[in-house]
């Protein structure tokens, strides 16, 4: 069951002051209202992953990995291979985040990250399917938050897309009625490359890139994530409040250029 | 109940869809409240083949007391769906997606809501989908606002929902399970009329910033009409209990 989440105390003055500022045009770390945080984007950390990234977004720093391993695709889709993205929340990351089965706020995040892999048609689903109905190769993503600064959404899905052009698969084959690795590896074929872009409502200002200190005192937030083409391929509302039909179209047009400036980044960093 | 083909067209030569309505065409609906005994409030929606269930508990006692918080009431949301209400057998066990539905669902609820009246009680919204036919989420939405205002609980307003989406290249309102699954975007909504906010806003496929403009708008018209429709369910209601009354006191003066 979902419950109105207890916010952690914030002093009311620290309150004030990031709500006052946000209204002024100005931001409590001395941004633009349309500005993200420093990124910083370091892949190939992690070697016994077939791919990964690490995402440093202002303070917030998420870290995702790839695995690819052999199994068996749904018996709805036997033609493709499976996609799973998961998110952990882990302690060390916040003092608000327990060890456990995934929160809510995890499994939206995962969710989230999900939906743009998976509708912006992000991983060729048809390639790689070793034997129809039997054999595919499963691609997980695996989003390791590792300090919570806030915006969790954009840093899990640079990380993720990041980590994604970062992987190389071993090449395998059918000989028979077995599957054998043939030595070597390829890249994981791509199609698209899906940036969230996060946006809050503080008083009556849309800011994008929220802080923790901001997400704080937001009103409600507004993901929109843009494919390659500047086409929108998911979105996610969230918070206790909402937003005018006016802000979401504002919304929608600031996240086209934004995610084309972070892809940007991602692809440079991945490929660097 | 064997599994529905993909059929070959999701619309005809005519522009009509696989169950004759037009592009721009709600799907039949009815609505009722108060249907359960033991609930503070309740009510029931069937939009196309969905039939959706949904009570109010509260405010009442926090329970476990922790969650309460000293200004205000907690909202509780489980969005549930029943094993036999899909094709192929559903778990009981609440899915990763029924939880996330629930989060989307309480915070589309949220504002209109004056939990401030209510400090360290809980409100629960129980909604059970016994048989689901695509735009749940928002039928479910529709049916939890009349609920509420079922139990008498005070809101600013009441919400509406519904889903825009894309079939075969063009705008389809209050998309059905197989325009859902065959169909290219799918955008659900939900809309505070007169305050004019947007509370839930989802949108999953592939949609032009046009094409998102133009859904984000039908969707809009339509929660204005479901509305509407939310409004004369309840007026409806009270308009039988003054009934009742009338005749309660009439037969007092006779006696």
């Amino acid at each position: 069951m979902s419950a109105t989440p207890q916010l952690p105390p914030v002093a009311k003055l620290e309150q004030k002051t990031v709500v006052d500022l946000v209204s002024k045009g100005k931001r409590i770390d001395e941004r633009g209202p349309e500005s993200y945080r420093p990124i910083q984007i370091q892949v190939g950390l992690i070697e016994k992953a077939n791919g990964s990234a690490q995402v440093h977004l202002g303070k917030s720093k998420v870290l995702a990995g790839i695995k690819v391993q052999t199994g068996t695709p749904f018996p709805d889709t036997p033609d493709e291979r499976v996609l799973t993205v998961n998110a952990e929340l882990v302690p060390l990351a916040s003092p608000s985040f327990e060890a456990g089965p995934p929160s809510e706020a995890a499994i939206e995040i995962s969710r989230v990250v999900d939906r743009g892999i998976r509708e912006s048609k992000a991983i060729d689903m048809k390639s790689l399917v070793l034997q129809k109905g039997k054999t595919v190769q499963v691609v997980y993503v695996d989003i390791y938050v590792l300090d919570h600064d806030g915006n969790l959404i954009d840093a899990a899905s640079m990380a993720a897309l990041a980590a994604l052009v970062n992987s190389k698969v071993a090449k395998m084959e059918v000989k028979g009625d077995e599957v054998i690795n043939k030595g070597g590896h390829h890249q994981l074929p791509l199609n698209n490359y899906p940036v969230a872009v996060t946006f809050a409502k503080v008083d009556r200002t849309i800011i994008v890139d929220p802080s923790l200190e901001e997400e704080q005192v937001m009103n409600a937030r507004l993901t929109v994530t843009i494919d390659k083409n500047g086409d929108i391929c998911a979105m996610q509302k969230g918070g206790l409040y909402g937003f005018t039909p006016d802000e979401v179209r504002k919304a929608v047009h600031m996240a086209v250029g934004k995610a084309a400036e972070n892809r940007a980044r991602i692809m440079a960093a991945a490929k660097g | 109940m064997p599994e529905p083909k993909q059929p070959e067209k999701l619309i005809d030569d005519k522009g009509l869809r696989i169950d004759g309505r037009r592009l721009d065409e709600l799907r039949p609906i009815k609505l009722e409240v108060g249907l359960l005994d033991k609930a503070d409030g309740s009510a029931y929606i069937e939009q196309g083949k969905n039939k959706i269930l949904v009570a109010v508990y509260g405010p009442r006692e926090a329970h476990p007391k922790h969650i309460a918080m000293p200004e205000r009431a907690v909202i509780r949301c489980r969005y549930h769906m029943a094993p036999f209400s899909v094709d192929e057998r559903k778990n009981p066990a609440p899915s990763r997606r029924e939880m996330e539905l629930s989060k989307v669902i309480r915070e589309s609820l949220e504002p209109v809501v004056l939990t401030d009246l209510y400090p360290r009680t809980t409100i629960d919204l129980f909604i059970e989908v016994l048989q689901s036919d695509g735009g749940s989420r928002c039928a479910g939405i529709t049916a939890a606002s009349l609920a509420l205002a079922d139990a008498g609980i005070p809101m600013k307003e009441m919400v509406a929902a519904c889903a825009v989406g894309k079939i075969e290249g063009k705008l389809a309102l209050d998309l059905s399970d197989a325009e859902d699954k065959y169909g290219e975007a799918d955008i659900p909504v939900a809309l505070v009329p007169n305050a004019g906010l947007v509370t839930l806003l989802q949108m999953d496929g592939h949609l032009t910033l046009s094409e998102f403009e133009q859904g984000f708008t039908m969707a809009l018209e339509a929660c204005k009409t479901l509305h509407a429709m939310q409004r004369e369910v309840l007026k409806k209601k009270y308009a039988t209990m003054k009934e009742a009354a009338e005749e309660r006191e009439e037969a007092e003066v006779v006696a």
